[in-house]
């Protein structure tokens, strides 16, 4: 059976390109980049190269790179950091849809004498800059808003937000895990303090991430140790995953037009068939301000694990906002921030494409879709009954 | 991904009983569109009064369609008060087991049949005098009692697996505590049917996994089941018990009490000789 995989928020495949030049690095040149020697030195300047790569693609200098193991540590390095260096402040703004790697750590640093805001958003994902305004206070330390969100592919305004925040002096941090290699990212065009980025998300491997400080921002490091990253991230860099993180973005500059062109009209198509041949369905989040490769679609009077499961008999691969998956009892905080009603949130299945996905695979899936829904609606006894829907 | 038996998946994939009878002798409708499960279970009486066919619609996950169907192929045949004595763990174990976080989907299914037999008998739906526990999934405190002393459930997580009670805003913790307290704290009953040896041990069995060895191993310590011969425990001492000088009180007051109260009172616990 073959893989759909139209799963690429939750990981990528890597890509050839990227795998190629990381294989060296395994047996070949073991070296450790801090060595004195040269057969240590020449990985170094391999990585200085991946690093110069990483900056192109977000429109930074090489200095403002750090990595990091992943998107979480770059998250937490960056808030615990701008509270390190605001120790007089114990405010934190935040958004009610962020991932758990803000959404959690923000929670555990309420039970350590901070005070964190959530802020709203609509019924679209939409976040309303002027809740942002209000909330902030003179003993707010950071903001921190995602760019783009996994599970709807919407997109923040975060680089107003940053000026917003920069008016009250106050420290920007973006989780950009979502939309890195999606959408363009200039940091130079604007005033974002701190950037967190994961490699898996745009076909780099996994274990491999990068937290962006703008020159001049006062950091204070979360994991200490050796010298490594001028001192701000410790630990013997993962040389074969910054090779290669770096050889993605390279790619992910070279596909970005690919991924809002050729990708978007596939999701688009996806989109736009599954709502037409499968009744009582919706899509989740503002059409006009997502991320090109992602679709959220609720179907009613179902529930997404059972969705998934029927999808995985035919190898398809996607994700669900549903209670049963969220492993909790609650569907997913983002859907219901947005007050999506529960008989639409328990049956939400998002789907998220990247250039590897073929016209063939998304006309396979828009054929198989209906038949699922119908035979799970078949089963359900709120499917055609006459009572009204239950709303809570 | 949850791990499912392949029986859980064979009955999600395949499930048997889909469906509604017309003209049923006993009707329910359990869950909600809210809770994100829900069942609605039919069945029909032949003319010995046993159930002669049995039906379901489930909106759910995997775990809770499979669990709906094995409940009516489990019911199939038996007469309303065999049913009556069907439990969630039947239905659990009828599908191999679910993860512990799947459990509250075979108590669906137990809630179904005992309402849709009290609906078939003309009684009251409503337990009389239940509260209402935990608002978020309406769940009341006879049905925490109820699933705490049939599974023997030991913390707020458990409750919330089996029931979903606490599952959402966690502002009934404390009130869940106290029934888990209360219920744990109440003398046992001896009216529990009479246990068939394969069923006492598996129950020894379980009662030292769960409620002995976790406290030993806290210390330290360990103890091994050696055998069992009728009420006789015969256990060898590990770990920091088996140098440890008053094992021999530790085994009399906590491994033989915690048997009696849970096994039954006529457990002697032995350990095995040196």
């Amino acid at each position: 059976m073959n893989t759909i995989y139209l799963d690429n928020n939750a990981t990528t495949q890597v890509a050839q390109e990227v795998l190629e030049v990381m294989l060296p690095y395994f047996r070949e040149f073991y070296g450790n980049p801090s060595s004195m020697h040269t057969f240590g030195g020449q990985v170094g300047q391999k990585i200085r190269t991946a690093r110069e790569q990483v900056a192109a693609l977000l429109g930074a200098m090489p200095e403002e790179i750090i990595f990091t193991s992943c998107g979480t540590e770059s998250d937490n390095a960056a808030i615990r950091s701008a509270l390190m260096t605001r120790p007089d402040k114990k405010h934190i703004i935040t958004s009610r849809v962020e991932h758990p790697a803000i959404r959690a750590l923000c929670a555990h640093l309420a039970t350590q004498g901070y005070r964190v805001t959530e802020l709203p958003v609509d019924k679209n994902g939409l976040l309303d800059l002027e809740n942002l305004g209000k909330s902030m206070t003179p003993d707010t330390a950071v903001v921190s808003l995602m760019w783009g969100n996994n599970e709807t592919g919407v997109i923040f305004p975060v680089e107003a937000a940053a000026r917003l925040a920069h008016e009250k002096g106050i420290l920007f941090h973006t989780d950009a895990v979502q939309s890195t290699g999606k959408i363009p990212i200039n940091l130079k065009n604007n005033v974002i303090d701190m950037l967190s980025i994961s490699g898996h998300k745009l076909h780099a491997p996994k274990g491999i991430g990068v937290l962006y400080i703008r020159r001049g921002t006062k950091f204070s490091p979360f994991m200490i140790g050796g010298h490594q990253e001028k001192q701000r991230r410790g630990g013997t860099e993962n040389t074969p995953s910054v090779i290669g993180l770096g050889k993605a973005c390279e790619l992910a500059a070279k596909n970005m037009e690919k991924e809002n062109t050729y990708v978007a009209r596939l999701r688009d198509k996806l989109e736009r068939e599954l709502l037409k041949r499968i009744t009582q369905s919706r899509v989740n989040g503002d059409p006009a301000n997502r991320l090109p490769n992602t679709t959220n679609i609720s179907f009613e009077y179902v529930e997404g694990e059972a969705i998934l499961l029927l999808m995985n008999e035919l190898g398809i691969c996607a994700s669900s906002g549903s209670a049963c998956t969220s492993g909790s009892l609650q569907p997913s905080h983002v859907l219901r921030a947005m007050g999506v009603p529960f008989t639409m949130a328990h049956g939400s299945i998002r789907f998220s494409l990247s250039i590897n996905n073929t016209e063939a695979e998304i006309d396979f899936v828009i054929d198989k879709m209906p038949a699922i829904i119908e035979r799970l609606r078949g089963m359900s006894p709120y499917w055609n009954s006459s009572q009204p829907a239950c709303t809570v | 991904m949850w791990e499912y038996t392949d029986k859980v998946k064979e009955y999600f994939l395949n499930p048997r009983n889909v469906g509604e009878i017309e003209n049923p002798d006993g009707v329910a409708e359990v869950g909600s569109l809210a809770c994100g499960d829900a069942l609605k279970l039919t069945f029909k009486l032949d003319e010995n009064k046993k159930i002669k066919d049995a039906k379901f619609k489930t909106f759910g996950c995997a775990s809770a369609i499979a669990s709906s169907s094995a409940l009516t192929e489990i019911i199939k045949g038996m007469t309303i008060e065999e049913a009556l004595k069907v439990t969630n763990q039947d239905i659990a174990k009828y599908l191999g087991g679910l993860p512990d976080e799947k459990m509250h989907c075979s108590v669906m299914g137990k809630q179904a049949l005992e309402k849709a037999i009290e609906n078939y008998r003309g009684a009251p739906p409503l337990e009389t005098g239940a509260k209402i526990i935990c608002e978020c999934f309406g769940v009341t405190d006879k049905e925490i009692e109820r699933a705490v002393r049939e599974n023997n459930l030991s913390t707020v997580e458990d409750v919330t697996n089996y029931t979903k009670a606490g599952g959402g805003c966690g502002n009934c913790h404390d009130a869940i505590q106290q029934i888990i307290d209360q219920v744990r704290t109440e003398p046992k009953t001896d009216a529990k049917p009479k246990l068939t040896n394969i069923q006492k041990i598996r129950l020894i069995e379980e009662t030292i996994e769960r409620e002995i060895r976790p406290s030993l191993k806290h210390d330290g310590g360990d103890i091994e089941i050696i055998d069992i011969i009728g009420n006789r425990v015969i256990v060898a001492t590990r770990g920091a018990c088996s140098t440890c000088k008053a094992s021999d009180i530790t085994l009399k007051h906590f491994v033989e009490q915690r048997l009696k109260e849970l096994v039954s009172p006529d457990i002697v616990v032995e350990e095995v000789s040196k």
